[in-house]
């Protein structure tokens, strides 16, 4: 780590000569007044994408952003300022404003001695951005376009779309932590709309991680995607109107894991349980799932979208169990609320930029492997629904009421699949929908990395995933009586 | 540019002092653009500044304080195209990025369709739209109200258990959008909102509901005891929630929850989306889509109000102008680009519409409830379930039902679905109740019927 933390301070804090003792200093001026607790965070961010539609790459973007988020805390009480100049009189500015939240009270000098911890890289420190001549990621999305129009005639437009973002930061922190990560990112995405008549339906497919962009041209994955596309697509066309009411559901592996993460991982974030306003407050050592249900909110994955070395507050990345054989185990956690109920930071701090506050997130969220032949899941049924992929979800973790919204789904009579239906919502209560579980297959699957989770208007990338599962009764919000 | 000498005439000196350093930015990066070679360029330089406070069971949480630059440009080498991004506004921030769009034109394809918005369609006149009242409150009046709103919401009833806050914030911004035809206008605007969300449990169950107002003229917010009522008795109002039997039923969305199903027809009928082929309204224009009694129109000069705009995100000049007139679809949503994909000019809608607001009745919403007499009113709804290409609709609600034309108890776990094109033409009314919170301006929306499924 100590080579990222060289690079991290070469980008961030060398161009405006910033040294250990301004950190110092400034952490010093941070800690006057009643503050227990402060960090200074330092971020550098380069983003680039390209974007092909009616055969061409027709529009390219870059972006760079920089700056520094400074955060007091006193008590319950944040005081929160942010500057985009790096520069060490903007930041004294910053950290000023941030610490006025602890107004008055006696000088407690504290020396701090920040001190760099090792952690273990769960990615390489590369700019994905660099991974790939410019030149080759337009061939990329071209051949993503061909793979697609080649699948079926009826494909009438194709968007395609390739992201590459490199993330470093350098946080600074009162309990001693100095901390920096180099994180990239890209992201591969396909849509296509396919035309039979005038009658018309779209299928989107995409994928990518922490790693550099040649997984694209080294392995057939992008060109998967495209198939993976059209082949929702066509689906869709020829799909019926999907039914209305509770019945059992049957959910594919996999992506349809976003249940998890809408149902009980927004309920299981420390903030919630610390103030009490989620449906799960309070619940640590009770029974929530049916005993077949282990969710574990993991990290600790190399090169997973969700995955971090060390989190935004330079906790390390953790494999945290939420939920063991039905049993809720504990919450995710960043520093300010596992001190406030008296627990251990998790590794789950996360903010999506210095401009904003870190709060407890998820990072990967799955459910372990079971024993049963997903097969035999399906054969078990005698009128529901399988599903095997969607688009976003939603969740009130008060009342732990949690939509999701498939966007490939069949019927299932007489446990068999016999035609597919048109995407509807499946809306159930998130301290309820895990005991319905009956059944767990053997065939655990990460998603493909697209997930983007959003919480008090912030996003960060996430992971989920799942084995098949079946859930014996969950509404359907079709149109069919 | 005679822009600026219009605009130090109907602004507080303050804007233009925020102005002035964008200016120069702005100068800088079209100088640059055409030492780089291109053909054309635009760019657009804005700055936002301001503060949020947060109080939670009576005491301080958060203190916020935002500024943030951002410079955004695209430059033209003939038919192809590059942009860049960057908050970094210094020399160096602007070379990198300017070099930056270049690089990336120099690699895409060539685009019929593509380059500035015509010449001819900039804005000409820039009328104040009286859309500039800093307040910037400092932390003891943002306190004191954040407090009193929080406090009224929590004494609502016994049952308010919990609180997620209340919060004040204020910001306000300007920005500038310039190009080489020699267009150069200033953008600038107010905006501050007090919320309050809390919680009511029954021992059993808890349920969050919360209220906000916005406005740019922080005197034309509701007072903090009226936030902090509403806010307290929608949480008491949900408390004891059930699911009802799976039916077809008449709906009623609440002003504020209808406000989405405007927002799903202007992206169908956006350029984008047709051009793509991706909407389920594609060669609808000239059709009826709506019963003939509705009227939508967009309205982007009403003083003071969110959405106003003299120009779009291109320059061109924004137009008061009917969408839906006696239920026929008058015209799409489209940007410079969109429109020549099309075949038709555009309509000044880069960046979006600009107050969109739906001809209402005279009815309030018990009335519209009367009018329904037995169905679902709808006050919240969560999910993304709508398919732009078929108009598919299915989300997750929540609500109250209504028998006689009463409210007879809260609804929660449930999904409202159907067809947008059936929706549409399922408008049966619309109320007087018009919520101006946002860039969607309509009153409670009654809709003759639809599936809910539940039990």
């Amino acid at each position: 780590m100590s080579e990222i933390m060289e690079l991290a301070r070469q980008r961030l804090l060398e161009p405006t000569a910033l040294g250990d003792q301004d950190l110092d200093r400034l952490m010093s001026r941070l800690l006057s007044n009643q503050v227990d607790y402060a960090d200074i965070y330092f971020e550098y961010s380069r983003h680039e994408s390209w974007n092909l539609e009616e055969g061409k790459v027709k529009s390219g973007s870059h972006n760079i952003d920089q700056g520094v988020g400074i955060r007091a805390i006193s008590g319950e009480k944040t005081g929160f300022a942010y500057s985009d100049e790096l520069a060490l009189p903007a930041l004294e500015q910053a950290a000023n404003t941030a610490k006025a939240i602890a107004s008055g009270g006696e000088n407690k000098q504290v020396a701090v001695a920040l001190k760099g911890e090792s952690n273990r890289a769960l990615y390489a420190a590369i700019d994905p951005i660099g991974t790939l001549a410019d030149q080759s990621k337009v061939d990329l999305l071209e051949r993503v376009e061909a793979e697609a129009r080649k699948q079926d005639t009826r494909v009438s437009q194709v968007m395609a779309s390739l992201s590459s973002v490199q993330d470093i930061v350098l946080i600074a922190a009162s309990d001693g932590t100095l901390a920096a990560d180099i994180r990239p990112m890209v992201r591969l995405s396909v849509t296509v709309i396919v035309d039979d008549r005038g009658s018309r339906e779209q299928g989107s497919a995409g994928g990518g991680g922490r790693f550099g962009l040649t997984v694209f041209t080294d392995s057939d994955r992008a060109l998967q995607y495209a198939r993976d596309a059209v082949q929702q697509a066509l689906i869709k066309l020829e799909a019926k109107a999907p039914p209305a009411g509770m019945m059992p559901v049957v959910l594919g592996h996999g992506w349809p894991g976003i249940l998890l993460h809408e149902a009980i991982g927004h309920g299981l974030e420390g903030d919630f349980n610390r103030k009490g306003t989620s449906a799960f407050s309070g619940r640590v050592g009770e029974k929530v799932a049916s005993g077949l249900c282990t969710v574990v909110d993991d990290a600790t994955l190399p090169e997973r979208r969700g995955s971090l070395s060390i989190d935004d507050e330079g906790t390390a990345g953790q494999n945290t169990v939420l939920i063991e054989n039905g049993i809720l185990k504990g919450y995710m956690q960043d520093k300010m609320n596992a001190r406030l109920m008296g627990v251990a930071a998790t590794g789950n701090g996360r903010r999506e930029s210095y401009s904003c506050l870190p709060m407890p997130r998820m990072t990967n969220t799955y459910m372990l492997a079971g024993e049963s032949d997903p097969e035999e899941i399906i054969a078990s049924v005698d009128k529901g629904l399988y599903a095997v992929n969607f688009g976003g979800g939603q969740v009130d973790i008060t009342s732990g009421k949690f939509v999701f919204t498939s966007s490939e789904a069949y019927m299932i009579e007489n446990g068999k699949i016999t035609y597919p239906v048109k995407g509807a919502t499946l809306i159930g209560s998130g301290p309820e929908v895990l005991t319905q579980v009956s059944m767990v297959g053997n065939d655990l699957e990460l998603d493909h990395g697209v997930g983007v989770c959003g919480k008090d208007g912030q996003s960060v990338p996430v992971g989920v995933g799942q084995p098949t599962l079946k859930i014996d009764e969950l509404t359907v919000g079709g149109t069919e009586l | 540019m005679s822009t600026a000498k219009n605009l130090q005439q109907i602004m507080e000196p303050d804007i233009q002092d925020i102005a002035d350093p964008l200016q120069d930015v702005v100068e800088q990066v079209l100088v640059a653009t055409s030492r780089c070679g291109a053909s054309s360029a635009e760019v657009d330089a804005s700055l936002s500044q301001g503060s949020s406070l947060t109080v939670r069971l009576g005491e301080i949480e958060t203190i916020e304080h935002n500024r943030d630059k951002s410079l955004s440009l695209t430059v033209f080498f003939g038919k192809k195209s590059g942009s860049a991004s960057t908050s970094d506004m210094t020399a160096d921030g602007i070379r990198h990025t300017v070099d930056a769009a270049c690089s990336i034109a120099k690699l895409t394809a060539e685009d019929d369709c593509g380059g500035l918005a015509d010449a001819d369609r900039m804005a000409t006149e820039f009328p104040d739209l009286d859309l500039w009242y800093p307040w910037n409150p400092d932390t003891g009046t943002a306190r004191d109200l954040a407090l009193q709103c929080e406090e009224v919401a929590r004494q609502m009833g016994d049952a308010i258990s919990n609180s997620e806050g209340a919060t004040v914030s204020s910001h306000e911004g300007v920005g500038i959008y310039a190009n080489t035809h020699g267009f150069n206008g200033i953008r600038y605007g107010s905006r501050h909102s007090l919320s309050c969300s809390v919680i009511a449990s029954d021992g059993e169950a808890m349920e969050r509901d919360y209220w906000y107002s916005e406005a740019r003229d922080r005197t034309e917010m509701q007072s903090a005891e009226e936030v902090g009522r509403i806010a307290g008795q929608r949480a008491l109002d949900r408390l004891g929630s059930r699911k009802i039997a799976t039916c077809q039923t008449p709906v009623i969305y609440e002003a504020q929850a209808a406000g989405s199903l405007l927002s799903h027809l202007i992206s169908a009928i956006s350029g984008g989306a047709l051009y793509r082929k991706s909407s389920f309204l594609l060669d609808h224009k000239g059709k009826k889509i709506f019963p003939e009694h509705i009227n939508i129109s967009e309205n982007p000069y009403i003083p003071k109000a969110l959405g106003s705009a003299v120009f779009d995100n291109e320059g061109v000049a924004t137009k008061q102008r009917s969408i839906i007139k006696d239920g026929i679809l008058m015209d799409y949503v489209l940007s410079s680009y969109s429109a020549r994909k099309l075949g038709l000019l555009t309509t000044g809608n880069a960046g979006g519409v600009h107050n969109l607001m739906i001809e209402h009745g005279d009815k309030d919403l018990p009335a519209l409830l009367k009018q329904m007499d037995t169905g679902l009113l709808v006050t919240e709804l969560i999910g993304f379930g709508i398919n732009n290409v078929t108009g598919d609709y299915s989300r997750g609600a929540a609500g109250f039902w209504v028998e006689n034309g009463e409210i007879q108890y809260p609804v929660s776990e449930v999904t409202v679905a159907g067809n947008l094109l059936d929706m549409f033409q399922n408008f049966v009314e619309v109320g007087n109740d018009l919520d101006w919170r946002g860039n969607t301006i309509t009153g409670a929306i009654l809709l003759e019927q639809m599936t809910v499924a539940g039990e």
